[in-house]
């Protein structure tokens, strides 16, 4: 008996530690699911934020929601500052060759500086909103640049992604979505 | 077009790693001897492709090659060639080249020394090695190249290193650390080797052990190192955050600590086998998870690289394979690793086993309070974080108990020790250090006029002195009161008792600092003084000067004591050119029984300044300490009994040791 | 073997009893040691605990930053886009602090919902929020419509 007891513990005893590494396994995977950026957005489903901010080219015209609202389109929240945009901009010109409509959100940035940026790598946005203060970025949650947001024609949220779109984002998550609000639209 | 030989280079890399993974590791079950041999010529060939890949991209860095995506991220025309350099390890993708280096370089050290060992063994271990690093390369390839270009258009500037990692602490430690974390993934590969062939006897734990001392002081020196540069570059004062990462590079640190300690007693001995495995397995699968933590962006940290989840599931994959398949391998080949022999009461196995519970404990209460806030994030129970506090309440327990069991460590036998005998040693150091430790701080407190007579001083050095004299009875009963005979006592013997006291001295730092810091935050005008821990404080004024790629606001404070001017502190607030980032560049007097640390905080109008002065007392120790424990380790993994045997007349004696070139 | 036997069961006995115990511990300290985070406008509905360690934060409000002419004692408001919470905190500021920017406040508040702050953070990129900021203010903006329109 005291046999059979000791050599049954012993044999529990060594699977501990990977039990323990299962379950540890197991609340990381849970954690990585729970990462911002995979997460959809609090505001996916919902009507894009009202505001009245000037545009970039233009200090005296203010835009408000309604330039938005009315079509499929990608929102692109961008600045000078961020590096990953320069690496996500030839995408974003692609998108745009293509016939996507891309309305740029130039956040926490300096108007020359932003102008001289888009003349130098091309422009793929219809216009941009110029967001100094980070007032729109607030009521949108936005963590930083870039991020994307895909609107359908009612203006309501359907996707977000925070980070750089590159063409196996726009494959995975943006693609089929689009062309099914496009086909909607019409 | 450097760049794209890197990038190839990179890619050979991983195709001789697959090869040193596979080849070998079925070479040594069907017996060919040309297989198993491969894995060692593999792992050097690994080595020189990976270094002529980090050499590429560091020659991107230095030739301003702002195409590739991560040299514009990290550098920039005006930043001093050392940190071009530097800068290379600077962010995730460049770390993890540097990853991939180190752990080529390891392997390559033991296909080299592995003269001695048996081939089947060497082959085995080499293979493990290969496959961490075939998931290193293909991490890197996948998820994080750092070779990406930006194109069309390459930037004609860069971004800038952060400020922060623009110093000579980047140069230094982020490789020391790497060294060590990565050393330990060579215990491992031996006791996976130890694992699969069921072979586990004494001259198996000689041969890995100098592998684990030498990782364990290069993590040792890496952890001081961060925590010293933290002290005096985050401009505030701190050296240590309980910060998850932290917390990454200590948990192995206690681990391999544990490691080395049963290791021990398992060569001698031949007991603890289960748990030197598992310690094995347990500290290198800590460096992994480390890795993990800091790259998944699963932890929000002020250390944590950018987070990107697509790494962070390729990482969790690496580690569930790692460490799931070793874990499982040690739970079905468990029972042929029973110990035969026996001890009993205060043997030193016994004390051995006590101090790797409190080691133990004390990474798993870190490892719990660092992965709550995520546990508390899945569960949905709202966005905690967990505070110094809880680490502390724990961890100076534990650390307490350890150095108490500490102090009889050079007086316990292997098998047995009478009980008695080793109370009757502690008698003398026990008085004394009771002594000393009640006595002391009233003489600090007069002569550096604190009002408070501490009771954390007390405690400290009570038990900073019970180390030291115990180690001190020791080691004159050791050299029977002879100074020849020091000689005579071995490499292991003067590692442990320089490590022990090097312990000492660091929580003699970390104690006295925190009972007796003074920090006062203040509103100042040019002409302002005030008093603090003794000295008296003079702000002469603010001006403005030009650095390399900064403007700074320049301060000059005199600190006096006793009426002496005794040093000049010139504390600066750094405006860096490219990025716009804000650095607060404290200045330091340290001295071995004081530092003087003064920081500015902003101006705040009509030439006021908010200014930070702090005296903090004994910090110095802490690292040096730290230094000490390393050099003790180092002491004893060059043990003459791990180098080669002398050759007696007529006779082979080398007999499976180590060879060290 | 019988000796053996007995003193790995000891062992073994007396590892999970241990191990009982210092979890019970560690449960208790945790609980004892953790820092919630609360949003401005949890704190302004009173769903804060008064004088618990806590942390708050979310943009800080341009122009809200007053500083005493004598000593480091301050106070700023932060605003989650819905609700405002006063911060006050003597010393120094850290370097991204900002106007405008985010920021993270530790400590207890009072009963006039002000905020008694020993710690301010704000450790992130002057550019990038903390995901807590960021996750409260789109939640806040969220409730703040649907509070609009129900009143339509």
């Amino acid at each position: 008996m005291k046999v059979v007891g000791g050599l049954f513990l012993n044999r529990l005893a060594l699977f501990l530690p990977l039990v323990l590494f299962a379950a540890l396994t197991i609340v990381l995977l849970l954690g990585l699911d729970k990462d911002p950026s995979e997460l959809p957005s609090v505001l996916v489903g919902e009507p894009f934020p009202s505001f009245s901010l000037p545009a970039l080219h233009d200090a005296d015209k203010t835009l408000d929601e309604r330039d938005v609202i009315g079509e499929v389109v990608l929102v692109n929240i961008w600045a000078t500052w961020c590096f990953a945009c320069r690496i996500e901009h030839a995408m974003l010109n692609q998108l745009a060759e293509q016939g996507v409509k891309v309305i740029g959100l130039n956040y926490k940035d300096n108007r020359e500086a932003a102008i001289t940026w888009l003349n130098e790598r091309g422009d793929p946005y219809a216009f941009s909103v110029f967001d100094e203060r980070g007032r729109l970025g607030i009521d949108l949650g936005v963590y930083g640049a870039p991020e994307t947001y895909l609107l359908d024609a009612t203006g309501t949220i359907r996707h977000r992604r925070v980070g750089v779109v590159d063409d196996r984002v726009w494959n995975n998550e943006f693609r089929d979505l689009y062309a099914q609000l496009m086909a909607v639209q019409r | 077009m450097t760049v794209e030989l890197g990038h190839i280079a990179l890619i050979i890399a991983l195709c001789l790693a697959c090869i040193q993974a596979v080849v070998p590791m079925v070479g040594s079950f069907s017996g060919y001897t040309h297989w198993m041999r491969v894995g060692h010529s593999m792992a050097v060939g690994q080595f020189v492709f990976v270094a002529l890949s980090f050499a590429c991209l560091t020659a991107a860095f230095i030739q301003d090659d702002f195409s590739v995506a991560y040299v514009a991220n990290n550098s920039n025309t005006l930043l001093p060639l050392q940190f071009k350099i530097s800068a290379v390890w600077g962010a995730h993708e460049g770390s993890l080249l540097l990853w991939a280096l180190i752990l080529s370089g390891w392997s390559t050290a033991v296909a080299l020394c592995s003269g001695k060992l048996p081939l089947i063994l060497s082959a085995r271990v080499l293979s493990v090695l290969g496959a961490i690093s075939v998931g290193f390369a293909l991490f890197l390839l996948l998820t994080s190249n750092p070779f990406d270009r930006i194109l069309p258009i390459p930037p004609l500037e860069g971004g800038d290193l952060n400020p922060l990692l623009q110093d000579f602490g980047l140069i230094v430690h982020p490789p020391m650390l790497y060294m060590g974390y990565v050393g330990f993934s060579v215990p491992f590969a031996f006791a996976i080797a130890a694992l699969i062939g069921g072979q586990f006897d004494s001259a198996w734990a000689r041969w890995s052990r100098p592998w684990i001392n030498i990782a364990w002081v290069f993590l040792t020196i890496g952890i001081s190192l961060g925590s010293w540069w933290a002290y005096y570059e985050l401009g505030w004062g701190g050296w240590w955050f309980w910060d998850p990462v932290e917390n990454a590079s200590f948990m192995p640190w206690l681990a391999g600590t544990a490691l080395m300690h049963s290791i021990a007693a398992t060569e001698k001995r031949g007991v603890f086998r289960s748990w030197t495995l598992l310690l094995a397995i347990l500290t290198f699968s800590l460096s992994l998870l480390g890795t993990f933590l800091v790259r998944s962006g699963i932890l929000t940290s002020v250390h944590a690289f950018a987070s990107d989840p697509e790494r962070g599931i390729f990482i969790l994959i690496f580690l569930g394979i790692v460490v799931g398949g070793s874990l499982l391998l040690f739970a079905l080949r468990g029972p042929t690793m029973r110990s035969v022999t026996t001890y009993s009461g205060w043997s030193r196995e016994t004390m051995l086993l006590i101090n790797n519970v409190f080691l133990v404990s004390s990474m798993a209460m870190i490892l719990i309070g660092t992965l709550y806030p995520l546990l508390a994030d899945v569960l949905d129970m709202g966005k905690i974080s967990v505070g110094p506090p809880y680490f502390n309440i724990f961890f100076v327990p534990l650390m307490s108990g350890l150095m108490i069991c500490l102090g009889f460590a050079g007086f316990t036998r292997w098998k047995n020790t009478e009980g008695r005998a080793l109370l009757h040693k502690g008698v003398i150091p026990s008085i004394v250090s009771l002594v000393m430790a009640f006595v002391l701080p009233m003489f600090m407190v007069d002569k550096l006029s604190w009002s408070n007579y501490s009771l954390t001083a007390v405690v400290t050095l009570l038990l900073v002195l019970w180390v030291v004299t115990m180690s001190l009875e020791d080691l004159w009963l050791k050299s029977r009161g002879k100074l020849s005979s020091l000689r005579g006592l071995s490499g292991s013997y003067w590692g442990m008792l320089v490590a022990h006291i090097g312990l000492a001295v660091c929580a003699l730092g970390v104690g006295l600092s925190t009972a007796y810091d003074a920090q006062t935050d203040l509103r100042m005008l040019p002409g302002d003084k005030t008093e603090l821990g003794g000295y008296q404080f003079q702000f002469v004024g603010v001006e403005r000067v030009q650095g390399p790629n900064f403007i700074a606001y320049r301060g000059n404070v005199e600190v006096k004591s006793g009426g002496e001017l005794i040093v000049r502190l010139s504390p600066e607030k750094r405006n860096y050119t490219s990025g716009g980032q804000v650095m607060t560049e404290a200045d330091i007097d340290g001295q071995l029984h004081r530092d003087l640390y003064v920081s500015l905080g902003e101006p705040l109008g009509n030439q006021a300044w908010a200014i930070r002065f702090q005296v903090k007392p004994f910090v110095r120790c802490i690292w040096l300490g730290g230094l000490l424990i390393g050099l003790g380790g180092l002491l004893a993994a060059l043990d003459k009994r791990y180098r080669r045997r002398r050759l007696r007349k007529g006779a082979d004696e080398s007999s499976g040791g180590l060879v060290f070139e | 073997m019988n000796k053996l036997r007995k003193q790995r069961l000891q062992v073994v006995l007396l590892i999970i009893v241990a191990g009982a115990l210092a979890s019970g511990l560690v449960i208790y300290m945790l609980g004892q040691n953790v820092n919630y985070f609360y949003t401005p406008s949890q704190i302004a509905r009173g769903e804060a605990p008064e004088g618990v360690f806590l942390r708050a934060g979310g943009m800080v409000v341009e122009g809200s930053l007053v500083r005493d002419m004598d000593s480091l004692a301050l106070e700023f408001k932060v605003t989650d886009g819905t609700s405002v919470l006063v911060v006050q905190h003597t010393g120094i500021l850290p370097d991204l602090f900002g106007e405008g920017e985010a920021a993270i406040a530790a400590g207890k508040v009072d009963q006039n919902l002000v905020l008694q702050a020993t710690e301010v953070l704000a450790k992130h990129d002057e550019n990038y929020m903390p995901p807590e900021v960021a996750e409260s203010m789109s939640e806040a903006y969220l409730d703040k419509r649907k509070t609009a329109a129900g009143t339509q």
